[in-house]
């Protein structure tokens, strides 16, 4: 569950990113978070992700108050969110099998759990032969699948998907919206930040609309009625 | 960090050893020759350091008795000299004996006009500490009977200036090698994380903490460091046998120069510590910006 409540992020440079965002997701609930360039999408995932504090207001994310975290508790924090970016965020040098059991790794899974999850997510993705390539050696849309695949590993509360269509044709921007939906109907929260008009009135799920720093809209039967 | 994760990290750290293999290399060879300067100084120090000592374990005090002192007075003057606190012990040198040190090797005929007469009774003296050598001859000079005392103060002081001189060099180059070897492994580590740091913050995003993403690059440092300690521990000891032998072929051994084995366990003691302490402290020194996220 996320809870923002008249939140506000001044930068150093002065920069007004959030002037008093209100928004409450509730556990299982897919959402659009649309807006323009500049609006302040990407500095509620930074929020979100504990990489950025508050300037004022209060932040919820799964029970922990990010206002007010300690360092220490953020990567506990963070394992109960799956991020998935733009640009897929792999590392190269891994294979997609590897990719998806680092996530594990880190939150110190033994070697049986990780033999165990990795095949079932990866079948979950679509990629259940594929586990040996490269990500240099696999699709736009599968590098994606790979992103995740590996943003579920771990049985994320909530996955945050930051213009995760955005280097994909519309083939495969709609495969990994589907691919979404299908994790949102497992029970997993998911917001998707995107700017795709087309996409966005594709689904009929809820769309909050920020320009400015500032919530201009909320609709539980969304459609991208803002210009962008 | 769980112990699930040990053998994993350990594997990460040992591939990127190999993986950042020039500059590992390069890191290896600074540490090295840093901690090879710093081994020959502590070397030079060490055989300095006995050479002063044994000198100074020679270093005797002569007091000259009043010549108007019969041999019994003379010995009981013998007794305040040993009241004094830095006196070690006292030895009564006759007038017979003295004109026979006197004489020593050279042809006695040389000396048919000197008889015992001619010379003073003298006490022989052994110093606790030899580094207060003036001190205790003040107070020589004090003691009721005493006429004259030699003490060689002008050659126990030199090499007592020389001693601490080497040791403030040593300790001063130790350091700043020290701190060069630091900044070394330092940016080798930190070439490697500008390398992952993609990776890294992969790692944050899905929620590693800072000691799981720390461990592979202090196995890192830590492996440079053993791989320089043992390396230099090796080279030093065959560079420094070379040299010791190639000055006693000389005949012209100007100072007491101990076998390396003689020194094994310090040399590899200081080697490790300075190798371990440069390897791990570097790779933490250069981690820190990185976790930043």
């Amino acid at each position: 569950m996320i809870d923002l409540i008249n939140v506000t992020k001044t930068y150093e440079t002065g920069t007004h990113a959030l002037n008093g965002i209100d928004m409450h997701i509730d556990d299982g609930e897919f959402v659009f978070l649309v807006g323009q360039s500049g609006s302040g999408k990407s500095t509620i995932i930074k929020l979100l992700t504990a990489e950025l504090k508050p300037t004022s207001g209060s932040i919820l994310v799964n029970g922990y108050k990010l206002e007010s975290i300690r360092r220490s508790s953020v990567p506990y924090m963070r394992r109960t969110l799956g991020v998935i970016f733009q640009d897929f965020r792999l590392i190269e040098n891994k294979t997609v099998y590897e990719n998806v059991a680092f996530a594990m790794r880190v939150i110190g899974a033994s070697n049986k759990e990780i033999k165990k999850r990795v095949p079932y997510v990866l079948e979950l993705v679509g990629l259940e032969n594929k586990g040996r390539r490269l990500p240099n050696e696999l699709s736009g849309g599968e590098q994606q699948r790979v992103a995740i695949a590996r943003a579920l590993i771990n049985n994320p509360t909530m996955i945050i998907a930051d213009e995760p269509t955005g280097n994909l044709d519309p083939a495969r921007s709609f495969e990994i919206m589907l691919l979404l939906e299908k994790i949102n109907a497992l029970g997993t929260t998911v917001m998707v930040v995107t700017h795709e008009k087309g996409l966005v009135d594709r689904f009929t799920k809820r769309v909050v609309a920020i320009d400015e720093g500032r919530v201009i809209s909320d609709g539980m039967d969304g459609y991208y009625n803002y210009e962008a | 960090m769980k112990h699930n994760n040990f053998g994993y990290l350990l594997g990460e750290g040992f591939r990127a050893v190999f993986k950042h293999g020039f500059m590992s290399f390069a890191a290896i060879c600074i540490t090295v020759a840093c901690l090879v300067i710093i081994n020959s100084f502590s070397l030079i120090c060490y055989n300095l350091n006995l050479t002063v000592d044994d000198v100074q374990k020679e270093m005797r005090i002569v007091v000259c008795i009043d010549e108007n002192y019969t041999e019994a007075e003379s010995k009981s003057v013998g007794s305040d000299i040993n009241l004094l606190d830095n006196v070690e012990n006292a030895r009564f040198i006759s007038r017979e004996e003295a004109l026979e040190n006197f004489i020593g090797d050279s042809d006695a005929s040389l000396f048919d006009g000197l008889n015992a007469q001619s010379m003073r009774d003298q006490f022989e003296i052994t110093l606790v500490d030899n580094a207060k050598v003036e001190e205790t001859k003040a107070e020589l000079e004090k003691v009721v009977g005493v006429a004259d005392v030699y003490a060689d103060i002008e050659v126990g002081n030199a090499l007592a200036t020389i001693r601490t001189v080497l040791y403030i060099a040593s300790i001063a180059i130790a350091a700043v090698l020290l701190v060069v070897s630091l900044i070394i492994i330092s940016n080798t580590i930190r070439l490697a994380m500008m390398d992952r740091r993609e990776e890294i913050a992969i790692m944050k995003m899905v929620g590693a903490t800072n000691s799981f993403i720390r461990f592979p690059f202090f196995v890192e440092g830590f492996i440079l460091g053993v791989f320089g300690a043992v390396l230099s521990f090796f080279i030093e000891w065959g560079l420094y046998e070379v040299i010791r032998k190639a000055i006693l072929n000389t005949g012209l051994e100007v100072m007491k120069i101990v076998p390396f084995t003689e020194m094994l366990i310090p040399m590899a003691v200081i080697c490790a510590v300075a190798g371990l302490f440069i390897g791990i402290f570097g790779s933490l020194m250069s981690i820190r910006r990185f976790l930043k996220v």
